[in-house]
């Protein structure tokens, strides 16, 4: 009786193992299927000129812009990024041709905790193939820390061709360029309301002088002229620090604004006191501010978000915002339309003197970081920075490359995106990136929030302010 | 002695005072103001899924503009948010099922691992007789108090890169060929280890008290008819820690079911392993403007720890006094 009992024991037990091994075969199928076809792709990449030349031979229809990526068919390349759905779907549309074509597969995937699940994954031996980083900042710190490999050659040669060349500064780091620029925004804009504009009579302005008549114009029309809101959780006070920005590369140029960037002009010096008091005259004018919400001290508590409701309804005259405002415009008024003649638009804010700084453009964007030197990798990452890519990720919409290789006219006629990718793509611009997102983030994403928000708010000295942000800065 | 048929529970008699404590209590808690402020901490524990519930079936642009409880004023009511969390729609390529199935083949295993290997571990520490059991008890014990976020970024590296002491690989590396792809990545597999590990000091510990209480005599009994300690565990452990190991295979579910920092770290958000907790984060989008989708996902993944919850209710009561003295 006990024998028979042990059996069964045993049986239950032998199954149990059976049901945990079926289990894992059937989870590592996959992957086992993948490293095999992995290996044959490693196999092939070792005569890689034989096999492309082949491959160009018989290129399949339609397959033509793709000839030189070919040779690493079966592969697959993972791909790490914070942009969630929907937006991941038009990604994965945007290169489902080059997929097909090259036979790569590209592994999409996004999460909300990108910036902390990045530098852990690497740390932990499980880097991504690519990463798309938002932040220069964090690719410095990457660097540093060692895990990013440098840009292959055909990147690199998409890049100085097609960029305005401080975009390839922000993806180098001590001297080696290593991430090419993928999406981009536009930060010097104005939302206004064309249609207001058009009953009142009022002209965009195309000079900085012209912009401050217009205000004054409302302010003698009844109107306050600016609206604003720095309230945004735990990053309330984010917008000002693109006022001071925008006001910081108009008045001084693109170098004095790397070098304040850097920390080698001060917060506390002449030049960005003056700044400040230029920015007090602006979004701290109690005559300008805070139009249909209140007096300067409501820009605190205002959520970002909601800032620009009063210009559809006339109460403001302008805000200035980036170019993803464009997607706030539905939440005030059901069917509000984005463009030159319809509910709202934007206006490129112009600059003070073209002799300091011709056309200059605050902006921020994505960096494609590549973690391995596979072959196709280094296609994808080519691919990415070629104004291919980018021009069919621009038609699927709301979406914009700084790629100066896209035709202008491959974005929707008038939109927004259209206006962003003609002051991005110019070669000639004054460029540069969100100075916020380039300072450590003690600074750019701490104390330049909170100070500018108590300067707003609290109407606490310029001199305090500066002083206390210059304190925030790490040592090193 | 038969231990043919377990189904009846040997408990201890219960004592006097300890009933009257019982009687006590419940003649409290059964008074009209207890249930009172049971029913308004029920309303107010009860109040946000509701919220949540309700915004899942509003349109999108009435989700993203107003508040839920304005639903009563102007109740308009779409089903195309469940459509779209489930068929994928225009958000994603694959909609929730493939995580819905992810999360199922992660649970389950990671549920059953730590019971098997805690029970034995637990049956070996209470009856087997050796020499240092205490401390090695103490230790699993001691070792609850380490904070698994602790562990992740080791365990990681082993996974990935492998360990060795000195020159003795204790776990080999894993890297496929040519690539820094390690093996077990894009796979279930070190989620399964990962959540063992962490589940097994609270199931070794729970279970040992449970079944340190079973009474002597029955073990001795056993022996006498010439049962080993295999046997003992199987036909008599077994069968009467069933409360104990049910409740904490419900425990362990419903946590691995919930988990998102272990699966985001060992398994990443790619449709073919991620469970659906990774699914629900990546819903909100990238400004965060899909609250309607997200609760529409979130009342579809609530739905199996509900099920679980309910049919396994009875064990898990039973659990929660698993260790204290029974009446």
């Amino acid at each position: 009786m006990i024998a028979l009992k042990r059996r069964r024991g045993a049986a239950v037990l032998a199954g149990g193992v059976a049901a945990f091994m079926l289990l894992a075969a059937c989870s590592s199928d996959s992957s086992t299927e993948e490293s095999a076809t992995e290996e044959t792709a490693t196999e092939e990449t070792a005569t890689e000129e034989t096999a492309t030349e082949e491959a160009t031979a018989d290129v399949a229809a339609g397959c033509e812009p793709y000839a030189q990526y070919l040779g690493n068919e079966g592969a697959s390349v993972s791909i790490f990024t914070s942009i969630l759905p929907p937006e991941q779907g038009l990604f994965e549309q945007a290169w489902s041709q080059f997929e097909s074509c090259t036979g790569i597969d590209i592994v999409y995937e996004a999460s909300d905790q990108f910036e902390a699940q990045l530098p852990t994954r690497i740390a932990g031996g499980n880097a991504p193939d690519i990463a798309f980083i938002p932040q220069p900042g964090l690719l410095a710190k990457l660097v540093a820390d060692g895990g990013p490999v440098p840009a292959p050659e055909g990147t690199v040669a998409n890049v100085d061709q097609y960029w305005n060349p401080a975009w390839k500064t922000y993806g180098t780091v001590d001297g080696t360029f290593y991430a090419a620029p993928l999406g981009s925004n536009m930060k010097s804009f104005v939302w206004y309301s064309p249609k207001v504009f058009a009953d009142k009579g009022y002209t965009v302005p195309t000079t900085w002088d012209e912009l401050w008549a217009l205000s004054d114009q409302m302010v003698a029309d009844g109107v306050k002229p600016w609206c604003g809101g720095l309230e945004s959780g735990g990053a309330t006070g984010w917008p000002s620090t693109d006022w001071l920005e925008q006001i910081m590369l108009r008045m001084y140029g693109g170098e004095v604004y790397d070098k304040w960037v850097n920390h080698e002009l001060l917060f506390d010096s002449p030049e960005v006191t003056a700044a400040m008091d230029v920015l007090a005259g602006w979004m701290k004018n109690p005559e300008y501010v805070n139009g249909g919400f209140g007096d300067v001290q409501t820009l605190a508590t205002v959520g970002f978000q909601d800032a620009g409701a009063p210009i559809l309804a006339g109460e403001c005259g302008m805000l200035q915002q980036a170019s993803f405002y464009a997607n706030f415009w539905g939440n005030f008024q059901e069917g509000a339309t984005v463009g030159a003649d319809g509910d709202a638009f934007a206006f490129y804010l112009p600059a003070i003197d073209d002799s300091v700084a011709p056309q200059p453009v605050v902006g921020g964007g994505e960096f494609v970081t590549a973690f391995a030197d596979r072959p196709e990798v280094a296609a994808v990452q080519a691919y990415l920075a070629s104004p291919e890519f980018a021009t069919s990720k621009v038609a699927l919409g709301t979406w914009v490359s700084a790629n100066s290789g896209v035709p202008l006219d491959a974005y929707a006629d008038g939109s927004i995106d259209q206006l962003s990718a003609q002051y991005l793509t110019d070669l000639t611009g004054t460029f540069r990136f969100d100075a916020s997102d380039l300072m450590p983030a003690a600074v750019g994403a701490g104390a330049m929030w909170t100070q500018m928000t108590a300067w707003f708010a609290e109407d606490k000295p310029t001199a305090e302010v500066l002083k206390a942000i210059d304190a925030a800065w790490p040592a090193s | 002695m038969s231990v043919e048929a377990p189904e009846f529970v040997i408990l201890p008699e219960p004592e006097e005072g300890n009933h009257g404590i019982k009687e006590a209590a419940r003649r409290k808690l059964s008074s009209p103001w207890a249930v009172l402020v049971v029913a308004i901490i029920t309303i107010l524990w009860t109040i946000p899924t509701v919220g949540l519930l309700i915004t899942s079936f509003r349109p999108a642009a009435d989700a993203q503009n107003t508040g839920w409880w304005t639903f009563f004023r102007n109740p308009a009511v779409t089903f195309s948010n469940y459509a779209e969390v489930i068929t994928g729609g225009s958000t994603t390529a694959t909609g929730i099922m493939p995580y819905f199935f992810n999360s199922f083949a992660i649970a389950i295993p990671a549920a059953i691992f730590p019971l098997v290997l805690a029970s034995m571990a637990a049956y070996a520490i209470a009856w087997v007789p050796f020499r240092g059991a205490i401390w090695i008890f103490f230790g699993i014990f001691a070792l609850q108090v380490v904070p698994l976020q602790m562990a992740l970024l080791p365990l990681l590296q082993m996974f990935n890169l492998g360990w060795s002491i000195g020159d003795i690989p204790i776990f080999p590396d894993l890297n496929k060929p040519g690539s820094n792809q390690s093996l077990l990545a894009g796979t279930y597999i070190p989620l399964w280890i990962a959540h063992t590990m962490f589940a097994l000091p609270l199931a070794i510990f729970l279970l040992h008290n449970f079944m340190a209480q079973l009474p002597r005599d029955l073990m001795e009994a056993a022996r006498v008819d010439g049962a080993g300690h295999f046997l003992i565990f199987r036909k008599i452990v077994l069968p009467l820690s069933i409360p104990a190991i049910a409740s904490f295979a419900i425990f362990q579910f419903l946590w691995v079911w919930n988990d998102l920092l272990v699966a985001i770290t060992f398994a990443g958000g790619t449709p073919n392993v991620a469970p659906i907790t990774s699914y629900l984060a990546s819903l909100k989008g990238s400004y965060g403007a899909q609250l309607h989708l997200t609760t529409a996902g979130a009342f579809i993944a609530i739905i199996v720890p509900l099920i679980v919850f309910f049919s396994l209710q009875r064990f898990f009561v039973r659990g929660l006094l698993a260790g204290s003295v029974k009446g």
